[in-house]
């Protein structure tokens, strides 16, 4: 019995090391969080001015600001939302509302989940050779629109199913019982009642193509741009790019504009989860249960 | 029926709330050696609970706490010393819904005698639980299949197999036939009686008719309160409480 | 005088024609996802197609030596492959063993005020871009692994893998975290009421049991980390390197892809034509990960509903 107190002793030794073992390594992960905004704004803060945000890229870093990159982050978000919104969410809206199940829709389904998962670069080597190269779109704006458009559809897509597949069917069935067409079902009753998740889902998916910078580089839009783009067919450049320019310099100077350029980037980022988060807190309260 | 017994287990003041809302209510309840205990009640009234907290089962759930003490062998295992591991150890559980371990039907069995290290002989605990059991004859010639093809009935066999490979003391049954047919819950009941010649049961159940076939004792909750405890005999035929009465012939509940 | 009942008509009162549009307008919306893949494949197998006409294939996958932008040119693919081997490595040692922990800190014990801390911290780690990343690597993981090992190269893969591996690790602690809570409390009871300490219940039914979708979610950190292209770019270097020295430059078939796009490379030329050879073989590698990592979660999902 002693023996048997004893072991039961070591079990516990053993199993208390491995709970603090884990704790310890999410302690870790939220650490390197910690370090990672530390050094940012450390390093980018003091570089961080109205003179920054509304100067153009510079050889000399003291003259240099993110004005371009800011304008052709804006244009392209913009862009990629009119061109990825409409058709993620009426390609959702088919998938949900109006396709059989049936081989077709989960070929459709199943090719949707494996375009998630395909690498951005090469949505970047499918831009370059059918957008800038093929349809003779050059480095525009728009080239680069259409190739975050590509990437994103499959998380606006998914992200919308999921909104709509919540609306409740009785919804649906009270509707279609008054005699309406499926279109007006959709239109008056499934849409409203999924679009806060739908919104969610859709900002999520802009803020990815905020960030991306593989396929911009891919199409191009790594050059010296010193003005902002007036069309969608302007060349331009972006936030994560200008911080690619900048972090690739060796000068240490450099380093610290590109701090304070990804300062920018985040705090965009930041503002456009909180305004999902509270899309999502305002959906909640008013909905059909 | 009821020759005199130690009292094994006991449940001393124990009040316990999930956060606000009291689901037991200052229950005092004996557990004679030997004997089968049955708990009754209608649904929600706290019986479970009360059962879970015999082996502290209840600690993985947020927000609950537990006043008053359960005493095993005169040990209180509320105490801040008393290690919950080896309570369970000493005070096993059969589950509503049989849960094996999507394993072998051996690696059920012979899983817990495996985590306390008990390496030799591993064949014959796992023979000597699996007839204790009652489950030997059936499964004893594909002892290495998942445990997942057995019917519902074997499955929970094998649950008390389990249960028993570590020879523990007390046995406590939640509703352990609420998911079998009346063929698997006969098994289980004959078997009952051969297990209470080992150890002690306490079984929750809502089927009155259960309660009355298998137990010595018998406990009838309400609300969280205890309301009647005595020998089975006496709280189904003779009933002083007017609640008790009304429950056992069937008028409410 | 007796009432004539209205007329009532259950045919078609008109054709409709808005919902058919309709109906074919979301189709072809859906369609575009299918025409997305079929460009893919198309234009990275045409392209791939012209480009093995002048370099055999035997000499593309097992040649030992890539240099197709400098003379003597020579493409094989190896040292690519490597380069990119070692990132895998390098982040599956970091996210793989981390990230399967914070899930079971998670799942297993934190209490629901801990997760509702915790996650949405992982969510912010998911969310930040690439290139922060890559950024991060350069001017913290380099300069501290140069200080902890001073033969360390300024560009190599070491300090790229350890970023990338930082990178995955919230998608692999999230779906690891939804396998281990696919596990039916039921069994943890039934194993805690067997006098388990949570250690054993943890590592001796609650993980085996959810152990396919703990390796699906491995499968898909080892495909993002093969496709991951900014960190690698900035932080591994552009020298193809057939060498398993995680401390040496390197170069990844991402950073070779942006190499070529960087400069101002010709259509029609050779070097074009292998931007698309290296890019599907990336495809075709991630995309056999994806598959797979799919089929084992679909299974998963089947065992316990």
């Amino acid at each position: 019995m002693n023996t048997q107190a004893q072991r039961l002793k070591k079990r516990h030794r053993i199993s208390a090391a491995f709970k603090c073992f884990c704790l310890s390594v999410t302690c870790l992960a939220i650490a390197i969080l910690g370090v990672l905004i530390l050094e940012v704004t450390v390093l980018g803060l003091p570089w961080l001015n109205i003179d920054f945000l509304t100067r153009f890229p510079s050889r000399f870093p003291e003259k240099a600001g993110i004005l371009a990159g800011l304008a052709g982050t804006l244009w392209l978000v913009s862009l990629t939302a009119a061109i990825a919104i409409p058709i993620g969410v009426l390609a959702a809206v088919y998938l949900e509302e109006y396709a059989k199940p049936g081989r077709v829709s989960t070929f459709i389904t199943i090719n949707i989940a494996n375009l998630a998962g395909v690498p951005s670069i090469v949505y970047g080597i499918i831009g370059l050779a059918i957008f800038v190269r093929f349809l003779g779109l050059d480095r525009s704006v728009l080239a680069g629109a259409m190739t975050m458009s590509l990437l994103i559809l499959p998380v606006i897509i998914i992200a919308s199913r999921e909104a709509i597949k919540a609306v409740p069917s009785s919804l649906r069935q009270v509707a279609f019982a008054l005699g309406a067409t499926r279109w007006q079902v959709t239109r008056d009753h499934v849409l409203p009642q999924a679009m806060p998740g739908i919104l969610t889902g859709v900002i999520l998916a802009l803020s990815r193509a905020i960030g991306e910078t593989a396929p911009l580089i891919m199409i191009g839009a790594l050059t010296y741009i010193a003005f902002v783009p007036e069309g969608p067919m302007d060349e331009f450049t972006a936030l994560p790019i200008q911080i690619y320019n900048w972090t690739s310099r060796p000068q240490e100077a450099f380093h610290e504009l590109a701090s304070a350029g990804i300062i920018v980037l985040l705090l965009v980022l930041l503002i456009m989860n909180a305004t999902a988060v509270w899309i999502r807190y305002r959906g909640n309260k008013n909905r059909f249960r | 029926m009821t020759q005199p017994s130690e009292i094994l287990l006991q449940a001393n003041a124990v009040s316990i709330a999930y956060g606000e809302q009291l689901a037991v209510k200052a229950v005092t309840l004996p557990v004679y050696q030997h004997r089968i205990t049955s708990i009754i009640g209608p649904s929600g009234c706290g019986k479970s609970t009360l059962l879970r907290s015999f082996n502290r089962m209840n600690d993985f759930i947020d927000h609950v706490s537990l006043t008053g003490e359960i005493s095993f062998n005169d040990q209180n295992i509320y105490a801040p010393d008393a290690d919950p591991v080896a309570v369970r150890l000493n005070i096993g559980m059969v589950f509503q819904k049989p849960n094996p371990f999507p394993k072998t039907i051996y690696e059920n069995v012979a899983w817990a005698p495996k985590i306390n290290g008990l390496k030799d002989n591993m064949d014959d605990r796992v023979e000597q639980a699996l007839k204790q059991a009652a489950l030997w004859d059936e499964v004893k010639d594909r002892l290495h299949d998942s445990a997942l093809n057995l019917s519902g009935g074997q499955q929970q066999r094998l649950c008390i197999a389990r249960a028993l490979a570590m020879n523990p003391l007390v046995l406590l049954m939640d509703e352990p036939c609420s998911a079998l047919d009346p063929v698997s819950t006969a098994r289980i009941e004959d078997l009952l009686f051969e297990l209470k010649e080992k150890l002690t049961i306490v079984i929750v159940t809502h089927n009155m008719q259960q309660a009355a076939r298998v137990s010595d004792f018998t406990a009838f909750m309400e609300n969280g309160v205890l309301i009647e405890y005595g020998p089975t005999e006496t709280l189904f035929t003779n009933p002083e409480n007017e609640r008790t009465e009304e429950y056992v012939t069937g008028r409410f509940g | 005088m007796s009432q004539t009942a209205p007329e009532i008509r259950l045919t078609r009162a008109r054709s409709r024609p808005l919902e058919k549009v309709l109906r074919w307008l979301f189709f072809a919306c859906a369609a575009i996802s299918v025409l997305t893949t079929l460009a893919v494949v198309g234009v990275l197998s045409v392209e791939t197609f012209y480009f093995f006409q002048q370099v055999p294939a035997s000499d593309f996958l097992f040649g030992t030596r890539w240099t197709p932008l400098l003379e003597p040119k020579s493409y094989g693919i190896l040292p690519l492959l490597f380069g990119t081997t070692l990132i895998v490595i390098g982040a599956a040692i970091v996210a793989l063993p981390v990230g399967l922990a914070c899930a079971i800190y998670l799942s297993e014990y934190a209490g629901n005020r801990t997760r509702d801390l915790v996650k949405p911290i992982l969510e912010i780690l998911a969310g930040i871009p690439t290139i922060v990343y890559g950024f991060f690597a350069i001017t913290f993981v380099t300069p501290s692994l140069r200080t902890l090992i001073p033969s360390t190269e300024v560009f190599n893969a070491a300090s790229a893998g350890i970023v990338v591996g930082i990178m995955v690790l919230p998608m692999v602690a999230s779906l690891c975290d939804d396998a281990l809570r696919a596990v039916p409390n039921a069994l943890r009871d039934g194993a805690y009421s067997l006098g388990a300490t949570s250690f054993e219940v943890t590592a001796r039914i609650v993980v085996p049991a959810s152990l396919s979708g703990i390796f699906a979610a491995f499968v898909l950190a080892i495909s993002r980390a093969i496709g991951e292209t900014m960190a690698v770019t900035l932080a591994a270097g552009a020298t193809p390197n057939l060498t398993l020295n995680p401390l040496e430059s390197i170069q990844t078939m991402t950073a070779y892809i942006v190499q070529v796009s960087l400069g101002d490379t010709p259509a029609g030329t050779l070097s074009y034509q292998t931007l698309f050879a290296v890019g599907a073989v990336l495809f075709a590698m991630t995309l056999v990960l994806n598959l797979i990592a799919n089929a084992i979660m679909n299974r998963y999902r089947d065992v316990y509903e």
